[in-house]
């Protein structure tokens, strides 16, 4: 399995460090955060299918990336930064 | 059908014509009083016990491949009661001892064998931390005994003791932990409750609930709807595939772990050996072959098989333990889909849709656990109370905080 670093390139998927669904953090200051929180982090996606993960380059360029993956085929349909992908 | 020397010399005369089935191949009735999805090994050990220990063999047992045909028949067969935290322990320890008297229970040569399990430890915290885990082992009435390393030596001289990174400063052994053959745990448990009238019906899928009220009155699967009053789903690696069936998110990832083995060669190593400064554990069945793994490939994944960077992995840890495996050949390799809990401990527990049961979160472990996974399943369907060595395997332990985390890695299961 490769994934295409838009910053690196294409890399073996050594180099990367796996972090499960991208799911965006919730918003803390909020005085209901608890299940949000909850759901959030035990409560994940995990899906026979596409599957919207996170990926750090901790062999390479050390950014956050955003992957969209086939958990069944191991296909990758597309890589973004992690960052811009929640701006 | 059942095995002894006077039927074999009876078959034998015959001209072995008239070998019956092992257990009896179903077809799905219109109801059943409990329907368990999943034929693996805690699927059947469940069936076996309703009927057995609680008087309720009108039980189904679906499965959508053939019966061992998931982790059951792909692990790496080690079996041991060797858990620190109070959660776990009496409950590992009960499997233990139900291992102990499986094949008498089941009249069934399941291949128990207590050759011994052995985890080595490298630094004098490794050490201590092995003291206060055999520690608790004894608390819960299981066996355990600190070994330096000339002990160790003795047992296993061809370890790579001086290692200049990883030197070997003794192990924590448990004596009745070793192995078991996997396909005949499967085998002899189908036997057993299909023999006390539970149908096995494989080759049928469950592919959605059927709700009445919001309660789950049976199952729609491939070869038609099935009712039921009670549902438990058995069903590992496909959990969170199942129960979302059901609308239920599950505190579950699914992720692949791969197993090996060798050529076969003379016998070499007793028992179960595990590296304590990499993951990598390696036995040697009675044929000859080394089986051994290591890490789950730590990415979410319903493949059924690996990739190589953890082959890679795997055989590294192998090479630094002991190097005089270098030279044996690779014979095969597979992956099985383990359902890791975002503690790294299962989860036992009613659902809450009513009328549905879970048996889910056994991550790469739960062969060991199939026998009090059974006993203790079979105790919550019958009687809708946890048995008192697994109740504190709740499915809400993770909203509350109770979560037991033998490891202390947080909910991040490709650390568990
Ligand atoms: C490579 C590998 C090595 C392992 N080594 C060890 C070890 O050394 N020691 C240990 O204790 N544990 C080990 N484990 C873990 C252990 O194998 C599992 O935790 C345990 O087998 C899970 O329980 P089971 O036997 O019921 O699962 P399975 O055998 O996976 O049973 C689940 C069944 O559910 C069926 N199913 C799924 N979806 C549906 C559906 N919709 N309808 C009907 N049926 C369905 C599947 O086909 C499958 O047969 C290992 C696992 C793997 C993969
Ligand atoms: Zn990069």
């Amino acid at each position: 399995m490769r994934i295409e670093c838009p910053f690196c390139g294409p890399r073996d998927v050594g180099e990367f460090a796996y972090h499960g669904d991208a799911t965006r953090r919730p918003e803390a200051s909020t005085s209901d955060a608890t299940q949000p929180f909850y759901q959030a982090v035990y409560l994940r996606d995990n899906p026979a299918g596409r599957h919207k993960e996170l990926w750090y380059h901790a062999g390479g360029c050390r950014s956050w990336l955003s992957v969209t993956r086939d958990t069944r085929t191991h296909e990758i349909f597309g890589v973004t930064f992690a960052a811009e992908e929640s701006s | 059908m059942h095995y002894s020397f006077l039927n074999l010399a009876r078959q034998a005369l015959r001209g072995h014509r008239d070998w019956q089935p092992t257990w009896r191949d179903a077809a799905p009735r219109p109801r059943y009083d409990i329907i368990i999805v999943g034929g693996g090994g805690h699927g059947l050990a469940t069936a076996y016990y309703l009927a057995k220990e609680h008087g309720i063999p009108n039980v189904a047992v679906l499965e959508k491949g053939y019966i061992g045909s998931g982790n059951a028949g792909r692990n790496t067969t080690i079996v041991r009661s060797n858990y620190l935290l109070p959660g776990n322990e009496p409950f590992y320890e009960w499997s233990m001892k139900l291992w102990e008297g499986l094949e008498q229970d089941l009249n069934y040569n399941a291949m128990v064998s207590q050759r011994g399990v052995l985890n080595l430890y490298h630094s004098d915290a490794q050490r201590d931390a092995f003291a206060r885990r055999g520690n608790a082992m004894i608390l819960a009435g299981a066996d355990a005994e600190l070994l330096d390393a000339a002990a160790v030596r003795r047992m296993l001289p061809m370890l790579d003791f001086d290692n200049a990174r990883f030197p070997i400063k003794g192990g924590l052994l448990q004596r009745r932990g070793g192995t078991a053959r996997h396909d005949a745990v499967v085998w002899g448990y189908a036997r057993g409750a299909s023999d006390r009238g539970v149908d096995i019906i494989q080759n049928c899928e469950v592919t959605g609930f059927l709700r009445e009220g919001g309660r789950v009155v049976g199952v729609q699967t491939t070869r038609g709807r099935i009712g039921a009053t009670k549902v438990g789903l058995a069903v590992a690696g496909s959990s969170s595939r199942v129960a979302a069936l059901a609308d239920l998110r599950l505190p579950i990832e699914s992720h692949v772990l791969q197993a090996f083995v060798s050529e076969a060669i003379k016998p070499f190593i007793p028992g179960v050996v595990t590296f304590g400064a990499g993951h990598f554990y390696i036995s040697q069945s009675d044929k000859g072959g080394l089986v051994f793994g290591g890490d789950i490939d730590g990415y979410n994944s319903y493949a059924q098989r690996g990739n190589l960077p953890t082959v890679e992995d795997v055989c590294e840890g192998g090479m630094a333990l002991m190097p005089a495996i270098g030279r044996v050949r690779m014979l095969r390799s597979w992956g099985g889909l383990v359902d890791m809990s975002m503690d790294g401990s299962p989860i036992m527990d009613k659902t809450p849709v009513d009328g549905l049961y879970l048996n889910a979160g056994w991550c790469y472990g739960g062969f060991k656990a199939t026998p009090a996974s059974g006993w203790c399943f079979a105790h919550l369907l019958a009687r809708d109370e946890p048995h008192p060595v697994a109740a504190a395997y709740r499915l809400d332990r993770f909203e509350t905080g109770h979560l037991i985390d033998e490891k202390g890695q947080g909910a991040q299961p490709n650390l568990h």
